[in-house]
């Protein structure tokens, strides 16, 4: 019964969490899941601080409401660890996933004490390096997949590029780039 | 055979009105419904439907345009929240009054002012007295399963109601989740054609709608309205079990959540509900005799099949989704009571507003409700009966 992962998104407006969100809710869905993908809506604007929320569960989901004491976090925007207390609930055997090319040792005193894994991924560089232009989105989907374990990396591989054929149905361009991004991303993010 | 779909609660309901393919659709864009009739035009636009879709430019246009529709001898659809419904006042009446069996989906929202777009009940309790049945929906699945036995229930000969099911703005509006779908043509083969006895383009009987109705006959067409109302109950009973035997899902005037043997017991609406029942599993292995009602017939309201389910428990928590402002308790708070009294029902009941204007409910919410329960039941002292749930007191 007890197989329930709560996962909470810190992002900006326009950088895509909740489209992460549900693509990760898609993903697990895939897998036979039972699945939750939701966005907390408020003043909606480009920059502004906002939250996304999964379940994903073996089990029928009947909450709702919103995650307070998630078992992941992830952080879409490093900028956010100045103003959202982003491991506030997080659970000490869980983990938090950032993106961000900052220190160690700063993203730690950023992080009040927080004991549990902390895993970092340059979401920008491979980013620009794949698509040419910052969608951070793709490549933090895939570092939460790897830090959660919800599936192996062959399967998300292979489901990802079912979901961006259908949903870069008008533009096939990206999603090479995008998979690439996927793949990238999948190495690169680590526990520090 | 049912297929597994990830799908959010407006795209259930759009999903729903696609099957259904309903003649006429005439709708305005309001959040958090904006999301069906956008779905839906692109099913127009795309061939998946037949449907003439009308984009009105207003909500007291679209259910105009509807009963226009319904009268004229077609089956009509719209969806809408809060403030649209509150445009659409004057008609949501006379579509009832002329016994039209128009189909709303009601995307919960909260009645401005100050301007709020998130979810409480304030919007459907509005016109809980204007003639329309009104379904209630925990999930995704709920709002869809609804929508699909809703033209049966209204177009019922013993009924010719208007209907509007309702599902919690965001809360489930936009939540994906899982959800089990039917097969279009076992869709279509459910809700059958509408096929009115009286309509505007039968040339064969020209009749008029909606003529002046004075002194002598208004109380006795109100009369029969109401009493399409309480022959309405039987029709969503047999409907729904009609769906269950379809779909293998069931469906009641309410669903009873280890209602049976508990002592302590919610009564509420849409999603509330779902995370009562995680709160349930979570006191029942402490040993806690807690329970649900999840109210889905809203009106007709079932106030005897309450009272009764009601009956043995020891103390029961009403949660209002919206405040009546009346300093005597909210909506449903003053049905169950009034129902319960009636029908001989003597359990302390209090009542909480909660969840005003998209207020998070949280299984610790629901944990409070039932542990002022237990102390009701412990000492005798119901204390205030009207509370508040959630609310900030600093």
């Amino acid at each position: 019964m007890n197989d329930l992962i709560e996962i909470r998104w810190h992002g900006r407006g326009g950088q895509g969490a909740k489209t992460a969100s549900l693509l990760l809710a898609d993903a697990a869905f895939n897998t036979g899941k039972y699945i939750q993908g939701f966005p907390e809506y408020g003043p909606e604007r480009m920059g502004a601080p906002i939250t996304a929320y999964n379940r994903i569960s073996n089990n029928p989901i009947t909450v709702h409401s919103n995650i307070y004491e998630p078992d992941y976090v992830v952080v879409v925007d490093d900028t956010l660890l100045e103003s959202v207390d982003v491991t506030a609930g997080l659970k000490e055997k869980g983990a938090i996933v950032i993106n961000t090319t900052k220190s160690p040792e700063y993203i730690k005193s950023m992080l009040k004490g927080y004991s549990g894994g902390v895993y970092t991924i340059d979401a920008r560089k491979i980013s620009m390096e794949t698509l040419g232009k910052y969608f951070p989105n793709t490549p933090m989907l895939a570092a939460i997949v790897k830090v959660t374990g919800i599936m192996n990396d062959e399967d998300f591989i292979k489901d990802m590029e079912g979901s961006f054929k259908h949903k870069f149905a008008k533009k096939p361009e990206v999603i090479d780039g995008n998979m690439k991004a996927i793949e990238m991303a999948l190495q690169e993010v680590q526990k520090i | 055979m049912s297929i597994r779909e990830r799908l959010s609660g407006n795209e259930a309901a759009a999903t729903a009105m696609k099957q259904i393919n309903p003649d006429v659709v005439a709708a305005f864009p309001i959040t958090p419904s904006t999301e069906i009739p956008q779905y839906f035009s692109t099913f127009v636009a795309n061939g998946q439907v037949d449907t003439e879709f009308v984009a009105v430019e207003s909500e007291h246009s679209a259910m105009s345009a509807c009963i226009g529709a319904e009268a004229a001898g077609s089956r009509a659809m719209t969806a809408t929240s809060a403030n649209g419904l509150s445009l659409m006042w004057e008609m949501i009446y006379i579509a009832s009054s002329l016994r039209l069996p128009i189909v709303m989906s009601l995307v919960n929202r909260a009645v401005s002012g100050p301007l709020n777009i998130h979810s409480d009940h304030s919007d459907a309790m509005g016109v809980r007295d204007a003639g329309w049945i009104m379904l209630f929906s925990e999930n995704n699945q709920e709002a869809y399963d609804n929508l699909l036995m809703a033209n049966r229930i209204a177009e019922h000969k013993d009924v010719l109601l208007p209907l509007m099911v309702c599902q919690d703005g965001f809360i489930t509006s936009h939540a994906i989740e899982n959800i089990m779908l039917e097969e279009d043509s076992e869709v279509k083969r459910f809700v059958g054609t509408y096929k009115p006895e009286h309509y505007l383009l039968n040339r064969a009987e020209p009749i008029a709608v909606g003529p002046l109705d004075l002194q002598s006959y208004l109380f006795e067409h109100k009369a029969q309205q109401g009493e399409a109302m309480k022959k309405a109950k039987d029709v969503i009973l047999e409907v729904s079990k009609e769906f269950e035997a379809w779909t293998g899902r069931h469906y009641g005037l309410f669903e009873e959540y280890k209602l049976d043997d508990a002592e302590i017991a919610i009564v509420c609406m849409n999603s509330t509900a779902g995370t009562a029942k995680e709160t349930i599993n979570k006191l029942r292995e402490q040993g806690v005799k807690a329970g649900l009602l999840k109210l889905r017939v809203f009106r007709p309201f079932p106030g005897e099949e309450i009272a009764k389910a009601l009956s043995h428990c020891k103390a029961v928590a009403v949660l209002d989704k919206s405040d009546s402002l009346n300093a005597a308790g909210g909506a449903l708070f003053e049905d169950v009571t009034s129902g319960m009294f009636v029908n001989k029902v003597n359990v302390p009941t209090i009542n909480y507003i909660y969840g005003i204007g998209g207020r998070d409910t949280k299984v610790d919410d629901i944990e409070s409700v039932y542990k002022d329960l237990m102390e009701i039941v412990n000492t005798g002292d119901i204390g205030n009966p009207y509370r508040y749930l959630g609310l900030r007191r600093k």
